[in-house]
């Protein structure tokens, strides 16, 4: 059983222009590229999956209005252990 | 929006409802605003919509877009946005927030808009202390139009018209806007922020925040300077970029705040009251406040006067289509008058566009009038030709001049109306002689609507009267004189 993180991030592929500029400012390092090309050629950003903190940096660095959301775990106990 | 609810977690960041929620701008880019990626556009964008969002202001926000790369703003913030000429972004900002001082106006601005073509602007409305915010978007160059000098562009840097580097003694030094704005005794908040780093950037969150909070707390102007990265032109990656502004820009362009009379600024005295449309006539002392509307047109009637008036400076030209245009207004046409004029007081020759329509007015240039009205012979030499076919031309002479006369398709009203205006009492009224001979030949105007216009244009009894002599002269002269009609 692990911890769950205290933060999510979601990222609209659609929206990110894969400037890279949201890697550098994760703290915990946990964005990277995705896969894929999103439906305007760019490769866009994806989490990790695991290690948010939901510091919200992410979001700030972000040039694009919409592209990252950033959630903060509810309550101090696990939720889905 | 997208529903972004999971179970278990708040979201703590998202799209701020300052956005629309869709970029409307091209069909087939609806999720992409047009900023390179990696522009510091975009983050400057966002730190203000977060603080719009944060101070709960956005239905009384207008956002004044420049000309730049971020000239399409208003397609990305959901609040009130005019879209201005290059650098204007004060002038219209003032505007704004003077007719609507409740608004909070932000203008948005780039370094060549800001900077270069629209030095001035800026510099005197932060003179003045209008309480506007101003983001000002300093990335060292002409973004949009493909990478030129900007004032801000730093010494040695290759930009497509300094090809061998900004060199200071062909094209000086980069312009300090912020410590240049904070020389001046009225700008209450002035601050230079990076979007460099994660720490710069959440500092020129509380910056930008700050800036616009202090126009909603009715304080005076106040300034954020923003060193934004522009990847596409400096030829980097996004990440170089904002290193670049990290370690390079800030070494020309300090970070700091360069006046803050935040705490010390009193709240500026409200502005006076805007007046309602409705109560505009009677402030001008017009009749009554009542709108005239259009007695003397016959409801479907289509007319359309383009006047030209011209002569010596000094023989009451622009007075006469002042008088026409007022007169018409008072008669319910749309009007416009639009005076034309060398430097001189006084000679030189000087004319007028005056146009009384039943329609709304395209444009107050008169190229082919209807109507001429030449007080000397060069003016009838140079405006006769383009007169309309079955037009009218009035001309203060009794010659026709030589060459002048081949208009065979004209009504000709050749007299002498200085001479006529002589008679009646001082020749120097000769305009309205030639009026009353154009209201006689035309029925342009019924002569109570003029008469009025006079009345409050002229204080003088004596004048009003010797002008009310050669008004009624010059339609004699019509009626009785002798006619050099063609
Ligand atoms: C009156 C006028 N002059 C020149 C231009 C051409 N022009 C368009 S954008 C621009 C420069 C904008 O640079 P800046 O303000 O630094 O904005 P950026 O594109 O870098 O964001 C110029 C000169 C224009 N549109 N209008
Ligand atoms: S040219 Fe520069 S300022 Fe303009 S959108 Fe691209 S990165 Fe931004």
């Amino acid at each position: 059983m692990t911890t769950p993180d205290r933060g999510l991030v979601l990222i609209d592929s659609e929206e990110c222009k894969g400037c890279a500029l949201c890697f550098e400012a994760c703290p915990p390092k946990v964005l990277r590229f995705g896969e894929l090309l999103n439906r305007y050629g760019y490769r866009s950003a994806a989490y990790a999956g695991a290690g948010c903190t939901g510091c919200g940096i992410c979001f700030f660095a972000c040039p694009e209005p919409g592209a990252i959301t950033v959630l903060r775990r509810e309550g101090r106990v696990c939720q889905n252990n | 929006m997208p529903d972004l609810t999971i179970p278990g977690y708040t979201v703590v960041h998202e799209k701020p409802r300052s956005f629309y929620p869709v970029c409307e701008r091209k069909p087939e880019m609806q999720h992409q605003t047009h900023y390179c990626p990696g522009c510091g556009h975009g983050i400057a964008h966002k730190l203000i919509a977060v603080a719009i969002d944060e101070l709960g202001i956005q239905d009384r926000t207008v956002l004044i877009s420049p000309v730049g790369c971020s000239v399409f703003a208003y397609y990305y913030f959901d609040t009130g946005n005019i879209q201005v000429a290059h650098g204007r972004a004060p002038a219209v900002a003032t505007a704004v927030k003077r007719s609507r001082p409740e608004s909070i106006v932000i203008a948005y601005q780039g370094d060549g808009d800001l900077a270069a073509i629209g030095a001035a602007e800026i510099l005197h409305a932060a003179n003045r202390g209008e309480p506007i915010t101003v983001i000002f978007i300093n990335n060292g160059t002409y973004g949009m139009t493909g990478g030129q000098m900007a004032p801000t562009t730093l010494i040695g840097q290759t930009t497509t018209t300094t090809p061998f580097g900004r060199n200071v003694w062909n094209e000086g030094y980069p312009l300090h806007v912020s410590e240049l704005l904070a020389s001046l005794e009225a700008p209450v908040y002035v601050e230079r922020v990076g979007l460099g780093s994660n720490k710069q950037i959440m500092n020129a969150a509380r910056a930008v925040r700050r800036a616009i909070e202090n126009q909603v707390k009715g304080l005076g102007f106040s300034l954020v300077e923003i060193l934004s990265p522009c990847p596409t032109i400096w030829k980097m990656n996004p990440v170089e970029a904002q290193r670049r502004v990290l370690e390079e820009t800030v070494k020309t362009f300090p970070l700091g705040q360069f006046r803050d009379r935040t705490k010390s600024a009193p709240a500026r005295p409200a502005a006076a009251p805007v007046p309602l449309f409705a109560e505009i006539p009677a402030i001008l002392g017009l009749a009554n406040g009542a709108s005239p509307a259009a007695k003397t047109m016959r409801s479907g009637e289509t007319i359309d006067w383009r006047v030209r008036v011209a002569g010596f400076g000094g023989q009451g030209v622009l007075m006469l289509g002042e008088v026409l245009a007022e007169a018409g207004l008072d008669a319910g046409f749309e009007v416009s008058w639009l005076p034309s004029y060398g430097p001189e007081m006084r000679s030189g020759t000087s004319n007028c566009h005056v146009r009384l329509s039943s329609k709304p007015i395209d444009s107050p240039l008169v190229l082919h009038p209807n109507v001429l009205l030449a007080m000397n012979e060069p003016s009838l030499r140079k405006f006769l030709a383009p007169v309309e076919p079955g037009g009218w031309v009035f001309y203060n002479g009794t010659e026709i001049p030589q060459g002048c006369a081949g208009r065979l398709d004209v009504h000709f009203i050749a007299r002498p109306f200085a001479e006529i205006a002589g008679n009646a009492g001082d020749a120097r009224s000769a305009n309205m002689t030639m009026l009353g001979a154009l209201l006689e030949a035309t029925g342009m105007l019924a002569e109570e609507r003029v008469l009025a216009a006079l009345r409050r244009r002229v204080s003088s009894g004596h004048w009003l009267e010797v002008d009310r002599r050669a008004l009624d002269g010059g339609r004699e002269a019509v009626t009785k004189g002798v006619r050099h009609e063609s």
